[in-house]
């Protein structure tokens, strides 16, 4: 079952497409990564999935109701951190959360002490004094003891120390546990990977990539790490053979999948010493569309 | 040592100018073609001794002194001294308010977003920022006075004189100076910008009342008062220098003051106690407009006892007009007897007039806090929840139009309460909250327009204090140079009856009302469209 959908969402400033045709496609009980670097496009498209901003062209839907029109029907089952959390330098954080909940409609006054104390926040101070990953507490806090079917997150962790990612990455995964979906949004492979069952890649505006992680890895093949007795001299003249690196004495490169027979074939000629394979990471993947080396283009 | 404080004040300096390379030359044109432009149309108006002589009659009562300040030279009323008593004191007030607001944008503003944090980073030394801001106000001050006095001088008015246009300048820029050094000192105590404005914005008002109680009573009590001090120097009549030269002394000691905090000071600190907070919202804090009352309560408490200090002020002048009026038979009979009114009563639409006007500006305050909230990205926590456009901006219209009838109310009943105290002639106390009501209309036209903007044009939303200075302008001096009716009726405070001299007229008020909900519903039709963020 969908939750969100854009299709075709175009959104324009002036002149400047910050969005151009962005298609993603939440399903229910589904952890959906969106990633892209600074200034890519993920706020906007968050923002116009909430209605704050308005869609020049497409279409969005959230629980299959416009996200424009019926924004208001819509949040009462969203739950949605910012980016940039900015709050209201003279209410407590307690208070804001308090707030936060009441707007929603729904109300869990019990996840909200638990919450407080695994993200370690002290909710009687005043949010002029918290730092960044404290404001991100807040809003997090207020996320998670809210009853929604859909959370929005937008960078979440950014502020946040590793062990609070942990706390975080948990209640994420309890969510989804829950049949809950989740959108968010990161430029932090790692978490991403972690959590996510699918993953869509944005840059300047356009969505670059989509899919299951395993159908992106599929994509970009496997690394190989080969120590051979005898120099293997043709090897960067294969097809299907990608970043050849000297490591210690071994080569490491990437294989596309279709070519990885060939491959094998060929490196068994010279006595393989030793050999490891694994998958590329996310990164991996990342950085070969960051370099703009073109999608696909070397192959 | 001297690095470790002022290190690269000169480069800030010219940095806060080119920031302002816009906002300064507005702010000092504006002053110097009103100040102009109203030495001239005094001249046209009255053109000869007569009649500037029967125009000091009239100003001769404790109103007009609580007013715009005693009168110098009213028995010789020239050109220059008429400009000096009714123009001098109401201007050095907007002076002294512009360096609030322009030294605090610069300061506290800077710092509470972070912005003074990056720059400290840099090898700037310790006080580096609030010297460039002092520097660059001490600029603006001095041009101000500079441009002013020449340019009245220039104007060739007989009696305005070249020194009497140069003290009429630099009483302007010392007021402004000092009330940039009390800014500097409050910038230091209080922990936020907003708080830092309140309590300049407070002082000056105090600093305008102090004046006035003292003028038309115990003169000692104004000497309590930069403002008091300023009228002193007797500008176009016996142009005394030593008030500038005192006003200026005591800026440069505050000052030194506020460096002084700022040095001893951490960065984002203030020396004002914040309370330890709560834990948990109050039931209260559960809805778009528990919100909008909790940021702005302190503020607004404020504002109240300002307004009722005001109308108590004036109330307390309505005694002293009339028993002064009761040992000048010939007056009372010129001007009582044609409209059948006593002077208390064609008093009273004046003043209430004022206050309407200074009543609108908490109330366009209340309304525009919603454009301040979504600058600081801070509404999409509400839009972003189950709120809708319509229900949030209801909520500060409906603040806004509470705070607009409560400090409406409060003004009235301060200026019946006391003035009745203090008077023999008995009047209603309901007459006098009858006319401040009516005003209401008015006010609720400006939230409307204020509305309007944050609808259509949320960057222009400045333009609402454009026009609240229009309609002081027409309605308090509309009064002294008989604008023809139609500029008046440009504001919505003109539309509204001269209660006790007019009837209420219901249709009036009626209509207004009706215009502004007009206008009010085309602004939340905008809301309803745009995009929200910066
Ligand atoms: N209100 C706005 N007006 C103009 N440009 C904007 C606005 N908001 C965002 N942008 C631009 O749109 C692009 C995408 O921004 P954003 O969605 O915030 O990126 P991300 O969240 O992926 O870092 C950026 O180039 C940004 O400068
Ligand atoms: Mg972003």
């Amino acid at each position: 079952m969908t939750i969100l959908q854009t299709k075709g969402l175009t959104k324009k400033f002036g002149d400047f497409a910050a969005l151009d045709g962005v298609d993603i496609e939440v399903g229910k009980g589904e952890i959906y990564g969106f990633i892209g670097p600074n200034g890519a496009g993920k706020s906007t498209t968050i923002r116009v999935l909430l209605g704050i901003l308005r869609a020049t062209e497409g279409q969005a839907t959230i629980f299959g109701k416009d996200v424009w029109k019926d924004a208001v029907d819509i949040h009462k089952r969203v739950a949605y951190v910012p980016g940039d959390v900015n709050l209201w330098p003279n209410l407590t954080g307690g208070e804001v959360i308090d707030l936060f909940i009441k707007l929603r409609g729904r109300t869990d006054k019990n996840r909200r002490e638990e919450l407080i104390r695994r993200f370690d926040l002290d909710p009687s101070k005043k949010c002029r004094t918290y730092s960044k990953g404290n404001r991100q507490k807040v809003a997090l806090v207020a996320a998670f003891s809210s009853d929604a079917d859909l959370y929005i997150l937008d960078e979440p962790t950014s502020g946040l120390d590793p062990l609070m990612e942990r706390v975080f990455q948990e209640c994420v995964m309890e969510a989804k546990a829950q049949g809950k979906s989740i959108l968010l949004s990161s430029h932090i492979l790692s978490e991403v990977e972690k959590l996510c069952d699918k993953v869509a890649i944005i840059r300047q505006g356009k969505i670059i990539e989509k899919g299951t992680l395993h159908e992106l890895r599929h994509l970009t093949g496997t690394i190989l790490l080969v120590e051979t007795r005898q120099p293997m001299p043709a090897l960067s003249e294969m097809k299907g053979v990608r970043g050849i690196e000297e490591k210690g004495g071994a080569l490491s490169f990437q294989v596309d999948t279709e070519e990885l027979d060939n491959v094998i074939r060929y490196i068994s000629g010279f006595g393989v010493v030793r050999m490891e394979s694994s998958p590329p990471t996310l990164e991996e993947l990342f950085m070969r569309h960051y370099e703009g080396a073109g999608v696909g283009g070397v192959s | 040592m001297e690095k470790q404080f002022f290190a690269e004040t000169a480069s800030l300096s010219r940095f806060v100018l080119r920031r302002d390379r816009l906002r300064i030359p507005i702010w000092i044109f504006a002053f110097v073609a009103a100040t102009l432009l109203i030495a001239v149309a005094f001249t046209d108006l009255y053109q000869n001794a007569q009649e500037r002589q029967a125009i000091a009659e009239t100003m001769k009562n404790p109103a007009m002194t609580a007013m715009v300040g005693p009168g110098y030279g009213l028995a010789n009323y020239t050109a220059g001294a008429m400009m000096a008593h009714q123009m001098l004191l109401m201007t050095a007030v907007v002076v002294g308010l512009m360096n609030i607001l322009l030294l605090t944008r610069h300061t506290r503003t800077d710092e509470e977003d972070g912005r003074i944090e990056l720059v400290r980073s840099l090898p700037v030394g310790r006080l580096s920022n609030l010297v460039s801001a002092l520097l660059v106000m001490v600029l603006v001050n001095v041009l101000l006075a500079l441009i002013t006095g020449t340019g009245l001088y220039a104007l060739g008015i007989e009696t305005m004189n070249l020194e009497g246009s140069l003290l009429y300048g630099a009483a302007l820029g010392a007021t402004g100076l000092i009330f940039a050094a009390i800014t500097a000192v409050f910038v230091q105590l209080s922990q936020n910008a907003r708080s830092a404005i309140g309590l300049s914005i407070g002082f000056l008002l105090l600093a305008y009342m102090v004046r006035a109680i003292g003028d038309v009573g115990d003169e000692a009590i104004s000497w309590l008062s930069p403002l008091g001090w300023i009228l002193k120097a007797e500008v176009y009549v016996n142009n005394y220098w030593w008030p500038v030269l005192l006003t200026v002394g005591v800026a440069a000691l505050l000052a030194a003051l506020a460096l002084y905090l700022n040095s001893i000071r951490d960065l984002g600190a203030g020396f004002l106690p914040s309370r330890p907070g709560k834990m948990h919202a109050s039931g209260f804090l559960a809805s778009p407009i528990g919100l909008a009352i909790r940021l702005q309560r302190t503020g607004m408490l404020a504002w109240a006892a300002g307004l009722l200090l005001i109308g108590a002020s004036y109330g307390s002048v309505l005694g002293d007009l009339e028993s002064f009026f009761a040992d000048v038979d010939i007056m009372q009979e010129m001007l009582v007897q044609t409209e059948g009114f006593s002077l208390t009563e064609q008093f009273i639409p004046m003043l209430m007039s004022v206050m309407a006007i200074i009543a609108a500006i908490p109330a366009i305050m209340a309304v525009l806090k919603l454009k301040g909230e979504e600058k600081n990205e801070r509404v999409e926590h509400v839009l972003g929840r189950a709120v809708s456009r319509n229900r949030l901006l209801g909520s500060y219209v409906l603040l806004a139009f509470i705070v607009g009838f409560v400090m409406l109310s409060l003004a009235g009943l301060g200026l019946g309460l006391v003035g009745l105290s203090v008077m023999e002639e008995e009047l209603a106390l309901g007459m006098f909250y009858r006319a401040a009501l009516a005003y209401l209309p008015a006010i609720l036209a400006m939230i409307s327009i204020a509305v309007l903007l944050i609808g259509w044009a949320p960057k222009l939303t400045g333009l609402i204090w454009l026009y609240l200075i229009f309609s002081f302008v027409v309605v308090y001096l509309g009064g002294l140079f008989q604008f023809p009716e139609w500029v008046v009726q440009l504001s919505p405070f003109g539309h509204v009856p001269r209660i006790p001299i007019e009837d209420m007229n219901y249709l009036k008020l009626l209509l207004l009302t009706g215009g502004a909900a007009i206008l009010a519903a085309l602004g939340f039709a905008g809301y309803n469209k745009r995009d929200i963020g910066r």
